[in-house]
């Protein structure tokens, strides 16, 4: 098999797991997450992929009850030793599986992370916010309606809002928690061709239900099974020569 | 006889239904016969007279001045309470103390709120009769309609709305003032509107903190008697029902209106944040 380039590692997780109260829901979670490739996790629902995600940018301090053990370190630094979660929760964007966009206007909406970073100058601003919709692709459908609701938009655009917004706080990483499961197909392909173009600038982790979703889009597959991972390898290796068994019954359909 | 059933509860609930409609109908039926000849301009904007033909606009006036005082007091507490105890306190056993006092609260008849008024307010801290020991005995009333609906409305903002914003790495503080609190404000202000007329329609708490004094008050340390407390009077001391009425109609035009008012704004507030 062809040696794969080896992108340097940006994020490295050791040991991980997790308990929501007495129930356990990672296993000893061992992945390195390489800079600037988009990184798959697939898996059967509720098998631990979206908690792992959000374990990344500490989202699950936010649930009651939710123990942590094992490390994250993204850049050098380990997450969960560090006491700033904002910081890495503006160099670690997050995208979600329903657009949230905020009940305000489309600019207000990505302006809205720089603002509350401090960021009050309107050149500064409109700068941002004309570079984010642009790089989301999106900028040319909504450039003359800004200042209108953002919840007026279609479900597609409306996500590509949410990720323009994750842009505007200028990440390394960006995390997408099955960002295409409420979309119809047409607007699911614009949001992967805008993957493929991010990963260049960006290091992107993608839950997905949808596994030609992964093979499309990914560099790098991991498969979750019940809190574990139970095979990490280049998205082409997972699909084509998986080397478990169950990786190879998930892939085709087997189960899931 | 499944038909038979069938009808008879229908019946029965069209007789319900009807029922209190049609009490509705005849309590506001009677107020405005009885008392819509003594509607007139000089009768809502006329200074009050003892003698007789005056009058209502010191009442009127008492009205608003306890509104206004007991909403600038009940409404930052409120909202900050419930704040506290949807956003930030860890739900267990103290928490759902506070929530049983508070619904607690909303259940006890105002008459002991005016006899707690008119003993710590009016006599420990020596504010005597006053509109002031009034509006606060109505603070003490207002607040658990504050905060429980404050509570709803916190409740009703998407969870999606909260993860977004952390997310984007702002404080809690930012993401509760930038998008929960602006999400929530139809619901809030319900509850206050919901309050306005808790203290408009309030009679016994108020009789027994500010006094019956019917004059212009002169400052909020003043007795004076509300739209409701004067209704009261003018039937107990010269049973002039029509007098009575007359108030009432009062009554009933802002009570209607602040409810219209509610409805209005609810409604722009939903189309802004729901478009």
């Amino acid at each position: 098999m062809e040696q794969r380039k080896e992108g340097t590692s940006k994020i490295n997780v050791k040991d991980l797991n997790l308990f929501y109260g007495e129930k356990q829901a990672l296993f000893g979670v061992d992945l390195a997450i390489h800079e600037k490739e988009v990184t798959a996790l697939i898996g059967p629902s509720g098998c631990g992929k979206s908690t792992f995600l959000r374990t990344l940018n500490r989202m699950n301090d936010l649930i009651d009850g939710v123990k942590i053990t094992g490390d994250v370190v993204i850049d050098h630094e380990n997450v969960y030793k560090t006491n700033d979660v904002i910081k890495l929760r503006t160099k670690v964007g997050m995208v979600f599986q329903k657009p949230n966009l905020f009940p305000m206007s489309i600019y207000d909406n990505v302006a809205y992370g720089p603002r509350m970073q401090g960021i009050k100058s309107k050149k500064e601003l409109n700068k941002i916010v004309e570079e984010s919709l642009r790089s989301a692709a999106i900028w040319d459908e909504v450039k003359d309606r800004l200042k209108t609701s953002a919840l007026g938009l279609s479900g597609g655009q409306q996500q590509r809002v949410c990720i323009a917004r994750a842009i505007a706080m200028k990440p390394d990483i960006i995390l997408m928690d099955e960002p295409t499961s409420a979309l119809d197909p047409i607007s699911t392909l614009k949001i992967e061709e805008l993957i493929t173009n991010m990963k260049k600038d960006y290091t992107i982790v993608i839950v997905t239900h949808n596994m030609q979703q992964a093979a499309r889009i990914s560099d790098k597959t991991a498969f979750f099974l019940n809190g574990e991972v139970v095979e990490y390898d280049d998205t082409d290796s997972i699909f084509s020569t998986p080397q478990d068994q169950r990786t190879e019954d998930y892939v085709t359909g087997r189960f899931g | 006889m499944r038909y038979l059933k069938d009808n008879l509860l229908r019946g029965l609930l069209w007789l319900s239904a009807f029922l209190s409609v049609a009490v509705l109908v005849m309590i506001v039926g009677f107020i405005f016969y009885k008392g819509f000849n003594l509607i007139s301009f000089d009768f809502i904007f006329g200074d009050y007279s003892p003698t007789g033909g005056g009058g209502i606009w010191p009442m009127i006036v008492t009205t608003i001045y306890t509104v206004l005082i007991s909403l600038v007091i009940a409404t930052p507490i409120g909202i900050l309470a419930a704040v506290y105890l949807q956003e930030y306190a860890k739900q267990g056993r103290l928490v759902r103390l506070i929530r049983f006092a508070t619904e607690s609260l909303t259940g006890i008849p105002s008459i002991i709120y005016g006899l707690f008024g008119a003993v710590f307010f009016v006599t420990t801290l020596k504010l005597g009769m006053s509109i002031l020991a009034a509006s606060l005995t109505l603070t003490i009333i207002v607040l658990p309609v504050i905060i429980r609906t404050t509570e709803e409305a916190l409740k009703t903002v998407p969870r999606s709305y909260r993860e977004g914003s952390l997310a984007l790495g702002t404080t809690k503080l930012q993401t509760l003032y930038k998008v929960i609190l602006p999400s929530s404000m139809p619901g809030i202000l319900s509850g206050i509107i919901l309050s306005v007329g808790r203290i408009v329609g309030e009679s016994a708490a108020i009789f027994l903190t500010a006094g019956t004094v019917a004059a212009m008050p002169e400052s909020i340390l003043s007795s004076a008697r509300t739209l409701t407390v004067h209704s009261y009077l003018v039937t107990q001391e010269s049973g002039d029902i029509e007098l009575a009425a007359a108030v009432g109609i009062v009554l009933i035009v802002i009570i209607l209106a602040i409810n219209l008012i509610a409805t209005f704004i609810s409604k722009k507030f939903n189309k802004a944040t729901n478009k």
